[in-house]
């Protein structure tokens, strides 16, 4: 039987977050309130998303305290611990674009890579520092204006509405579009995750010697990039852009990857 | 050498298109965001910044509308809950996206005396600091949200028959609304009970515009700065000691007009017929 140990995790994750933010509006819980662009946990703890908080400073204009501390409080998460699982772990649209993802496999999409000229992986730094550049220039945060993130997650709280249309439409880029489109290429908050994530201490770990060269890693990674290693090194996955999802360690079947604690004399 | 130079070219064209096209990407997504903010009809929640720095400050986790929408007082008798004031802008809604706002005639603002809605905001954008009355207290009163305007033409009260709903929904009852006795010189025999909105009192809240009986409100509330004017400095009440120290801000090289008219004297078109 295949392996779903971290896939089914990370959906219970995923829905039970999704869960709690919408039990808040409507039933009035005080668990986990607000939405990602400000929360709080257990009705005390701040938290605000950091890329979100950057670009409203940037658009000029000082914020209330609770901002700035939850946004600190999710930077040192993310930069000690969890790397980039907020991609995997936590954003409802890694659930639409896994999906795309996987349609993509089943109907064989996927047989010839494309070489995009102006889509490249690093394309979403561009995004990332344009989206500030925007903001400071328009006086809004920018990419929260059109953010699939917060608006799917908006939705999901209060109520879909046209809204909808923009999630659609990452779900069809994603499947016939390019491959990874928009987490792997244009997405700026997936893109600052991977920057605060770079250095943190879960990694995923290759056992070279135990690797038999099968490839099912690669192939279902949506980051394929970070797996240089596989079947060369026995090292850590040190790359940033890794959400810390887990399939790869799900669909090895012979026990050549898992998470680890990053070496931090080695790896680093 | 060749293979170099062509190498060079290519970089040079590859990195050119880039900047162009990040300059493309800038220039729609600033095009976007600007038409986007550009929703001056809506009514923000208690508290709320000018506008224009609301629409950045606000980080649109509808902390403010789930506060609204489960405060205690929201119930219907048997303990269900009813529709929150505060809505959260969502795609189609044509304001920006995710920002909160409410429509009085869906549901007006109930103005809670302890203000869930800007008490929880973490952002500031809705300032509690602008809430606050003399003793430092919360005082809902102190919100100006945004201010109703009387439509006299669509008001009954104003043909003379009798309504004072406004008045009556109004929460600062008699304040905010007050109403005008006037003679009914059609019948002789009947008074008008005319609805007048005080604008330094009126928080905006919209109870009025819900009440209204008329088939589209003959009172509604519109943002303060579409709702009022400004007289400007130049024009001040003699009468008031007070008010007379504004004319200290008048800006005189603004206020005065000067145009090809004004190069000329008055009598110059009497006595040369000097056509303007
Ligand atoms: S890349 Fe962006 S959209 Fe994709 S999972 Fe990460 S934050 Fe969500
Ligand atoms: S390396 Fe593994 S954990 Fe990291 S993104 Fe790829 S599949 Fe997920
Ligand atoms: S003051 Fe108005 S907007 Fe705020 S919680 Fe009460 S009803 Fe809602
Ligand atoms: S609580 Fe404050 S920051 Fe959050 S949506 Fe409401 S006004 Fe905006
Ligand atoms: S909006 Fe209407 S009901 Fe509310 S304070 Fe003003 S006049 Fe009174």
């Amino acid at each position: 039987m295949k392996n779903l140990k971290y896939l089914l995790l990370r959906r219970a994750t995923q829905i039970g977050l999704m869960f709690l933010y919408f039990a808040a509006n409507a039933y009035g819980w005080h668990i986990l309130e607000g939405t990602f662009g400000s929360s709080k946990l257990f009705g005390l703890i701040p938290l605000a998303d950091p890329y979100t908080t950057l670009q409203a400073l940037s658009a000029g204009f000082l914020l209330g305290a609770d901002v700035l501390v939850g946004a600190l409080l999710i930077v040192l998460f993310y930069m000690i611990v969890g790397g980039r699982a907020f991609c995997s772990w936590v954003c409802p649209i890694n659930m639409v674009t896994d999906l795309a993802n996987w349609l993509r496999r089943k109907l064989k999409l996927d047989k010839e890579e494309v070489n995009y000229r102006f889509l490249k992986r690093r394309t979403r730094y561009w995004i990332m520092v344009l989206g500030l550049i925007v903001s400071a220039i328009v006086g809004i945060a920018a990419f929260e204006a059109i953010s699939p993130i917060t608006i799917m997650q908006r939705g999901i709280i209060f109520g879909f509405g046209a809204g909808i249309s923009i999630v659609i439409a990452i779900f069809l880029f994603d499947l016939f579009g390019v491959k990874n489109g928009w987490c792997g290429h244009l997405c700026p908050l997936g893109a600052a995750y991977s920057i605060i994530g770079q250095k943190s201490i879960i990694r995923v770990k290759h056992n070279h010697e135990a690797c038999t060269n099968c490839m099912e890693c690669k192939i279902v990674c949506p980051e394929n990039q970070v797996l240089h290693m596989i079947n060369k090194e026995s090292i850590s996955v040190t790359d940033g852009e890794c959400t810390n999802c887990g399939r790869c360690i799900d669909v090895c079947n012979d026990d050549a990857l898992g998470f680890s604690i990053r070496n931090l004399n080695k790896d680093s | 050498m060749k293979s170099s130079n062509n190498n060079r070219r290519k970089f040079m064209a590859t990195t050119l298109q880039s900047v162009g096209l990040t300059a493309l990407g800038g220039l729609l997504w600033s095009g976007y965001c600007d038409e986007a903010k550009a929703s001056p009809l809506v009514l923000r929640p208690p508290g709320a910044l000018p506008e224009e720095q609301f629409l950045d400050v606000c980080i649109k986790c509808g902390l403010c509308a789930e506060a609204c929408v489960n405060r205690e007082s929201n119930k219907n008798k048997d303990g269900t809950q009813r529709e929150g004031t505060l809505k959260m802008a969502k795609g189609g809604d044509h304001k920006l996206i995710g920002t909160p706002y409410f429509i009085p005639t869906e549901v007006p603002c109930y103005m809670c005396d302890d203000i869930p809605c800007a008490v929880v905001c973490p952002s500031e954008a809705l300032d509690i600091k602008s809430l606050l009355n003399e003793k430092k207290e919360l005082d809902i009163n102190k919100a100006k949200m945004g201010l109703a305007v009387v439509h006299k033409e669509s008001c009954v009260a104003y043909w003379g028959l009798q309504c004072d709903a406004c008045y009556r929904a109004c929460p600062l009852l008699d304040e905010a609304i007050t109403l005008d006795y006037q003679k009914n010189e059609r019948t002789g025999k009947h008074a008008f009970l005319l609805p007048v909105v005080h604008s330094d009192v009126c928080t905006g809240c919209g109870l009025c515009e819900k009440a209204c009986i008329t088939e589209k409100p003959a009172i509604f509330v519109l943002p303060r700065e579409y709702a009022m004017g400004r007289a400007g400095d130049h024009y001040v009440k003699g009468w008031d000691k007070k008010d007379q120290q504004r004319a200290g801000n008048r800006k005189l090289d603004e206020i005065e007009t000067h145009d090809e008219r004004s190069q000329q004297a008055p009598s110059d078109y009497l006595n040369r017929e000097i056509e303007y």
